[in-house]
């Protein structure tokens, strides 16, 4: 009983920082419908910023002093990130924003190793909370009940914001409606910034908080970025006592599950959410999601049109060009170049799914890591040939993706994308924690190609053939019948619905083929580097693939290739540097702000400005 | 004439306001049936039952003698009723002749096919529908683009695309200049003369209604009041204490102008 109430007092305080972090994240996403990923790098930033902070300010008034300055400082930082990255884009398609805010993720990482190293820092012990309490015989540290009392104080005064102030009442008004507010006179500008500041000092002040018990390091921000995309999503977004009450059962129950089920902590969270998720799709506290129609940002997409006979002739040029490659290409250009076009196929699928069909999915790395699993798997432990472990491959990866398309469907907009993260990570804790098959941490390894193609130039000619086939296809399915279904869905559920088009089964079909497609590039890519380890399976790979078809532009057909090929080529360039991760968000940043509508669908604006291609009737 | 549609005892209650109240009635062939009432009336609930978008909590309704209530929208489109949306619902992303060719796709059920190149599919067919509705010079140009009265025009193309027994249009003209539904009014009548659909639509515009309706029926809080010919309703003294304050609306322009 002791050891049971010991636990729970452990959960709750754990819930502190946790819910502080996501209910910035929520009143971020309620009011500017911004998915800040880099809510964790500001919750990583807290924590580094109050470390140093402790060292100089001196005695218990320092610390406490250090942990509000430190989520005063993360709040003003995270105010010049909203002035200076995305105010200039707010008029971009919707959720182009997330491409800065992962960007802004890579220059943090970067920033933080120069300024405070790569070694775990060890978070000082509050000044007269450093023993244990005993509860019934259970020793509790009395820092942890310190956190108990706090979190509610804070919830209460966050609440007490809310609900009470005149501030509160317009954050609530711009969660409801953004126009209406604007309409009334508010300077939305200055209400965005200021909440995103809030947002980000709560996330500071989260993480300066648990420095006793955590520390600081520079996995702190993707560690919690699931947890917060979770409780968040379970809670209900935009709902405090949601984010609070998600905050402690997630809290809770992993402190229970290391206790008595310690190989399966990573995956209880994830099952909680989809638990609940099925039987209230918006979360505990949330409401439906009015999206769609009405909630359109920026310029409605173009008509599109099957390739004329000058394209289809660069095209070829394109290939042909490719297919020289190794005439002149050194062997090294040809392992880049393969690199290059698995992830252009990988980007496409999801391209297809984001841009045609406006799904969401922040969790596309589960396809592609899957179908590389499915080989890897099958030539590990059944010694399955690698022609057949290839080809199902992409089989595996579709099933998967049937299975989790028909539970993620049956929501919209960003709960449908974190479903599909969580999902993503379901399977990326299952492959982790479950060594004996999968080999954990430690991958699998010598998952070599058959004989035939075991040479550089061969594997290249092979993944040229199905990467291009592979693409080409996608790109033929969007100009066929079901290609035009996909988009009518997405443009007009009503109507689609009201003509006999079934949208959920479209969308589902949509969903395993993108799958598929996904799986076909993660056997390919198993198979080119010959060993496969969990993290081809992660967040940041999905967010990879995210980032690039936005920043090709998801509003144009060759945006996720474009966005692929710039991408990888860039960031095979720059990891050979130390900092390449500042010069890589640094990159992304400037790409989001001067092309708003991505790479491809900026260079058309810009060229047709020129006169080089028609301009499209009426618009400007 | 042989009954199209029929309604018995249709009721919806949202908790416990009750919008459509034991409503009967019946639509025959080549009619053009008008359903009036002021705001908050339940027409539209009405129209959301009748398309299967609401399921009602009472009451049934019938399609050529077959039950159909609570199916759904797709399901009833197939059994050949079309519908046109208050606000218009569109493909913005997809050209004039491409909305079209989408609803003939799903008519000829080739939605899942994923090899051939749709836009070759069905043109011709969509350009004589397109044309039907005097929007062939418009077909290649972006919805998107559209004027609101063109995008009406639109609508209805698409919801004839499967040779419908019966159309169902919520409030066709709302949004248009006067000359433009006074325009679509006409082109929606010759529709019904030429090609013997039957059209239930609801309206706010009595110019509009008292000059195309065949017959017209009157909703008032959930229930039906008055139910018969243009004559008849203007006439009607409920009817009159209904739209009270809009005397002159009952009036023909004659008697307007006598008064």
């Amino acid at each position: 009983m002791g050891l049971f109430i010991a636990q729970l007092l452990t959960g709750l305080a754990n819930a502190g920082a946790l819910f502080m972090v996501a209910s910035g994240l929520s009143l971020i996403f309620g009011v500017t419908r911004i998915v800040n990923f880099a809510h964790g790098s500001f919750y990583m930033l807290g924590a580094y910023i109050g470390y140093t902070l402790m060292q100089v300010l001196p005695g218990a008034v320092g610390f406490w002093g250090a942990i509000l300055l430190a989520g005063i400082a993360v709040g003003v930082i995270g105010m010049l990130v909203e002035i200076l990255v995305l105010r200039p884009i707010y008029r971009a398609p919707e959720l182009f924003q997330l491409v800065a805010t992962f960007g802004v993720i890579l220059v943090v990482q970067d920033l933080a190793l120069m300024v405070w190293g790569p070694d775990d820092l060890l978070g000082p012990r509050a000044p007269g909370l450093r023993g244990v309490v005993r509860i019934m015989g259970e020793p509790i540290p009395k820092y942890d009940i310190a956190l108990l009392v706090i979190t509610p104080f804070v919830a209460l005064a966050l609440w007490y914001l809310i609900t009470k102030t005149r501030v509160g009442i317009l954050v609530r008004a711009a969660t409801q409606d953004r126009e209406m507010v604007g309409a009334l006179g508010v300077n939305q500008a200055w209400l965005f910034t200021g909440v995103f500041a809030l947002g980000c000092a709560l996330a500071g002040l989260g993480g300066a908080l648990q420095l006793p018990k955590g520390g600081a390091d520079l996995l702190m921000d993707f560690n919690i970025l699931t947890a917060v995309f979770v409780v968040v999503v379970i809670g209900g977004m935009g709902s405090l006592p949601g984010a609070y009450l998600a905050a402690v059962i997630i809290s809770v129950l992993n402190v229970f599950g290391v206790t008595y089920l310690p190989q399966s902590t990573l995956v209880l969270m994830f099952v909680v959410m989809v638990l609940v998720l099925m039987v209230r799709p918006y979360g505990l506290f949330g409401r439906e999601e009015v999206a769609g129609e009405h909630g359109q940002v920026g310029e409605p997409e173009r008509p599109i049109k099957p390739a004329g006979l000058q394209v289809r002739l660069l095209v070829a040029a394109g290939v042909a060009a490719l297919a020289a490659l190794p005439l002149f290409g050194s062997n090294f250009t040809q392992v880049l170049a393969t690199d290059i076009l698995i992830f252009c196929l990988f980007a496409a699928s999801l391209h297809f799914l984001l841009g045609l069909g406006g799904m969401v999915s922040f969790g596309h790395a589960a396809y592609f890591g899957g179908g590389a699993y499915v080989a890897a798997l099958l030539v590990t432990h059944a010694d399955t040939p690698m022609e057949l472990a290839f080809l199902l491959a992409p089989i595996g990866a579709g099933m998967a993706a049937i299975i989790i398309g028909w539970i993620c469907l049956r929501l919209t907009g960003v709960y449908f994308a974190m479903l599909t993260l969580a999902f993503a990570q379901l399977l990326w804790s299952l492959v982790f924690q479950w060594g004996e098959v999968t080999g954990g941490d430690d991958g699998l390894l010598s998952i070599w190609p058959a004989p035939w193609l075991s040479g550089t130039t061969a594997y290249y000619y092979f993944a040229l053939v199905l990467s291009v086939g592979g693409i080409l296809f996608l790109r033929h399915v969007a100009h066929s019948p079901f290609g035009y279904a996909l988009r009518a869905a997405r443009d007009s559920e009503r109507q689609a619905e009201a003509t006999g088009i079934d949208t959920r089964r479209v969308r589902m079909f949509a969903f395993a083929f993108a799958g598929m497609m996904a799986g076909l590039a993660g056997g390919l890519f198993v198979f080119s580097k010959g060993s496969i380890f969990p993290n081809e399976l992660e967040i940041t790979r999905s967010f990879d693939a995210l980032i690039v078809v936005f920043l090709g532009g998801v509003k144009t057909l060759s945006g996720g290739i474009v966005g692929g090929a710039f991408f990888k080529g860039v960031e095979d360039m720059l990891t050979r540097y130390e900092y390449w991760r500042l010069a890589m968000g640094l990159l992304i940043i400037f790409v989001v702000i001067v092309a708003p509508d991505g790479i491809v669908g900026t260079l058309r604006k810009l060229a047709e400005r020129a006169g080089l291609l028609r301009r499209a009737e009426d618009e400007t | 004439m042989s009954v199209v549609l029929e309604t018995r005892g249709l009721t919806k209650a949202f908790g416990g306001l009750v919008a459509v109240n034991d409503v009967s009635f019946k639509l025959q062939k080549g009619e053009l049936l008008a359903l009036i009432g002021p705001n908050g009336a339940g027409k539209s609930t009405c129209f959301n039952m009748l398309m299967g978008q609401l399921k009602p909590t009472g009451g049934r309704v019938f399609l050529m003698g077959e039950d159909i209530t609570g199916k759904s929208p797709r399901d009833i489109w197939r059994r050949g009723v079309g519908r046109t949306f208050q606000i218009t619902a569109t493909y913005a992303s997809m050209t004039v002749i491409e909305n079209v060719q989408m609803a003939l796709l799903s008519h000829n059920r080739q939605v899942f096919r994923a090899l051939p190149f749709a836009h070759r599919m069905h043109r011709a067919r969509a350009l004589e529908l397109l044309g039907m509705v005097g929007m062939e010079a418009q077909a290649e140009r972006h919805c998107a683009v559209l004027a609101y009265g063109d995008l009406k025009r639109l609508e209805l193309a698409i919801a004839l695309a499967h040779e419908p027994t019966l159309l169902l249009m919520d409030e066709p003209t709302a949004g248009m200049a006067p000359r433009e539904r006074i325009a679509l009014m006409q082109l929606t009548a010759d529709i019904v003369r030429d090609q013997g659909v039957s059209v239930l639509f609801t309206e706010h515009d009595m110019d509009v209604v008292f000059a195309h309706a065949h017959r017209i029926m009157v909703l008032n809080r959930g229930e039906l009041i008055a139910d018969g010919s243009v004559d008849q309703i203007r006439n009607d003294p409920r009817v009159q204490e209904v739209y009270l304050g809009g005397g002159t609306v009952f009036k023909s322009e004659d008697e307007a102008a006598d008064a």
